[in-house]
């Protein structure tokens, strides 16, 4: 089959040019394509039991359970456990420039975000001059509002609410597209025409406008979680109908059909099979779920229309805009200027994050930067 | 044929949910829409309103009898919604559909053109960044893209409104046409339309193409790669061919349904977009319907919001299985 089907063409298992790929299978070269994604990297967390039998296995185990002929100490399995799951990722973020930036970028608006909120005094009325612009005194260095407010104060204590909102939205997308999409893709029959019916449904309804009419019918409270879920009310949908279409070239997979000869229960199947497979692609809808609750969050207090109890950076462009009027007077234009920044700055780390993330989940990249690992890669040569 | 059929079903009944939905969001919740509606009323008819009257004032504005069974009440709201009335504005005055009704064309114009304009550049400049792998060009277009990809499109409105509508006055900061033009099938009238349309459009346009460039561009890279590809080369088949109906094909037929979820991103991104540019549009008309806390505007909009991203969503769907006729087949897999 050929990859062109992994995206999004829903209910096809073959291509038509399968029969094509077949003529060059005798081509050695294509197998050592190091960026090449292997159709189905068997990841199966089965695996795991497997190991713990190694050293465990008395004399009378049979040959199908043993699995190596080295017993490993329990401090060797926690240094390879380390290395296969934390650093060698890790290796591999740091060698691509894309993701070591996204991370940085990151982690450095996480860092603002926690350790930020002691370094910069909170912000309040009056505490320099009137619209003083940016990088004009080092007391203030991104300017002041009409009220004397810094603005370095308030981007910096407005980060801790953005990023909850940003996390929140982000799991409850994921967690809810994975479910729906992994069991109607599994299932098959009824179960997934049912859930399919709910996911089409959600995802023809536009989502903002959704969100605008929720928020103010609701009268919530501005808890930046459930913020976050509000502006990603259906974003799940269109997730669900992308991870049930990859499910879909997975469920006739030779380990999965053993494991329900097996008899194990779907949920097993799926946690254990399934989604370990899909891994890459659900870490990286994660990020850009992240990038989109950012802009709907941001675009919708700029336009006022969602409750807030701690300021956040669409409110601040909301106030440069209604009360300074930003977009006339360049004298307020820094105002609004600051919190778009705040914003582009944490989706880009965000797109770049994404970009770089697919490499952290191909086995073969995987197992060059694990060092307790032999590669397979190793005696190809260079 | 039962294809076409089960996706318009299916249309009909997401109608039918945002539509009860809407009924449930304002009958049922206690303190919520109609609460307010009532306290609105007896404040700007003053003590001599009896309670009938205020109640068919209600209705009137919402469609929604108070004093019949609810059964009854949902009844008649569904029949009024499906005959198109969708209530009565009450900060205009006027019924929700004359209001929303003549914006739809304008919001479905930027939408549309912008949606066009991202599609095709973002295409076209994906393959060339593909075949150009490597090379400056690609560097150089793949750093701009992922910038535009991670900003915002009402970012770039306020810039643009900012820079070139107010600073520099090249173009105008609201409306969708000179007021002093007559509406009529002229090229004044039309360049207008079109001078006024052009930062909006721009705005949503330009944070669009990047990320179906990079798409694009994975997707040819891998299309490259692939063994069909090397036996097209191996008959011969001349490289305008190739590029064509080998690779762009299947490089962009995975974007499909991305296109599809673009619909709706983009015609409700369209919402923050219009009110930055004052373009009277339908999320305009949204955002002045909660503004004044006029929750008739609000739900009809919404409502008929809906209704247009579900035609444009099902005629997008219907025309994937000319595209891609193995969509048509499927659904008789074994279920465990």
């Amino acid at each position: 089959m050929s990859p062109t089907d992994r995206h999004d063409a829903d209910d096809v298992d073959e291509s038509d040019f399968a029969a094509v790929s077949d003529t060059l299978a005798d081509d050695p070269d294509r197998f050592t394509d190091e960026d090449r994604t292997p159709e189905r990297s068997a990841i199966s967390g089965h695996a795991r039991n497997g190991r713990v039998a190694a050293d465990g296995g008395s004399s009378s185990v049979s040959e199908f359970q043993q699995m190596a002929d080295v017993s490993m100490t329990d401090a060797e399995r926690r240094r390879q456990w380390i290395d296969e799951k934390i650093l060698a990722p890790a290796r591999i973020v740091w060698s691509d420039w894309r993701a070591r930036t996204g991370v940085l970028v990151v982690l450095s608006y996480l860092f603002v975000g926690t350790v930020g909120l002691l370094l910069v005094t909170e912000p309040s009325p009056n505490q320099g001059g009137y619209l003083i612009g940016a990088f004009r005194t080092l007391e203030y260095p991104l300017g002041t509002t009409q009220s004397g407010v810094s603005l370095l104060s308030q981007v910096v204590h407005a980060t801790p609410s953005m990023l909850t909102m940003v996390a929140s939205g982000a799991v409850f997308t994921v967690c809810l597209g994975t479910v729906f999409g992994t069991i109607a893709g599994y299932k098959g029959g009824t179960a997934d025409r049912v859930l399919m019916v709910v996911t089409d449904v959600m995802m023809t309804i536009p989502g903002l406008p959704l969100t605008i009419v929720l928020a103010s019918a609701l009268q919530i409270e501005g808890n930046p979680v459930v913020i976050g879920i509000l502006v990603t009310i259906n974003a799940w949908a269109g997730l669900a109908r992308a991870i049930r279409s990859q499910v879909l070239t997975l469920r006739d997979a030779e380990y999965v059909e053993a494991s329900r000869i097996m008899g194990m229960e779907t949920s097993v199947i799926i946690s254990g099979d399934i989604v370990p497979n899909l891994m890459p692609y659900i870490t990286m809808n994660f990020v850009q779920q992240a990038r989109a609750v950012i802009f709907g969050v941001v675009g919708l207090y700029f336009l006022g229309v969602l409750p807030y109890n701690s300021s956040n950076w669409g409110v601040m462009m909301n106030a440069a805009v209604n009360r300074a009027g930003a977009i006339s007077s360049p004298a307020a234009f820094h105002w609004l200027l600051v919190p778009m920044v705040a914003v582009i700055g944490l989706a880009l780390g965000l797109t770049l994050l994404a970009q770089g993330a697919d490499r952290i989940f191909n086995p073969r990249v995987r197992a060059r930067h694990a060092e307790t690992v032999a590669s397979d890669d190793d005696e190809g040569g260079i | 044929m039962s294809y076409v059929l089960k996706r318009i079903a299916q249309s009909v009944l997401t109608v039918y949910v945002v539509i009860s939905a809407s009924f449930g969001l304002v009958r049922l919740l206690p303190g919520g829409p109609l609460d307010y509606l009532r306290a609105q009323a007896v404040q700007q008819g003053g003590s001599d309103l009896s309670m009938s009257e205020i109640n068919a004032r209600i209705a009137a504005q919402t469609n929604i009898a108070v004093n019949e069974p609810m059964y009854v009440q949902y009844y008649e709201y569904m029949a009024a919604m499906l005959q198109g009335d969708f209530g009565v504005s009450t900060r205009y005055g006027d019924p929700v559909m004359s209001i929303i009704g003549p914006a739809i064309p304008w919001t479905v114009f930027l939408t549309a053109t912008a949606l066009f304009l991202a599609f095709t550049i973002g295409v076209s400049l994906g393959a060339f960044m593909a075949y150009r792998e490597g090379s400056r060009f690609d560097v150089a277009s793949t750093g701009v893209g992922l910038v535009l990809n991670s900003t915002p499109g009402y970012v770039l409105a306020l810039l643009f409104v900012s820079y070139l509508g107010y600073r520099m006055q090249l173009f105008p900061t609201g409306g969708r046409y000179a007021s002093e033009l007559t509406v009529g099938f002229n090229a004044s009238f039309l360049g207008s339309v079109l001078y006024h349309g052009a930062l909006p459009i721009a705005s949503m346009a330009l944070v669009g193409f990047g990320g179906w460039a990079l798409s694009m561009r994975g997707n040819s890279i891998r299309v490259l790669g692939e063994d069909y590809l090397r036996v097209a080369r191996l008959r011969g088949l001349s490289t305008r061919r190739i590029a064509m109906r080998y690779v762009a094909r299947n490089a962009i037929l995975p974007m499909y349904t991305g296109l599809m979820i673009a619909i709706g991103t983009v015609f409700g991104g369209a919402v923050i977009i219009e009110n930055i540019f004052a373009y009277p549009g339908v999320g305009f008309y949204l955002i002045q319907g909660i503004n004044a806390r006029d929750y008739p505007l609000m739900m009809g909009g919404f409502i008929i919001i809906t209704i247009a991203m579900v035609i444009g969503i099902t005629v997008a769907d219907l025309t994937y299985g000319v595209l891609d006729p193995r969509a048509k087949g499927g659904g008789s897999r074994e279920s465990y």
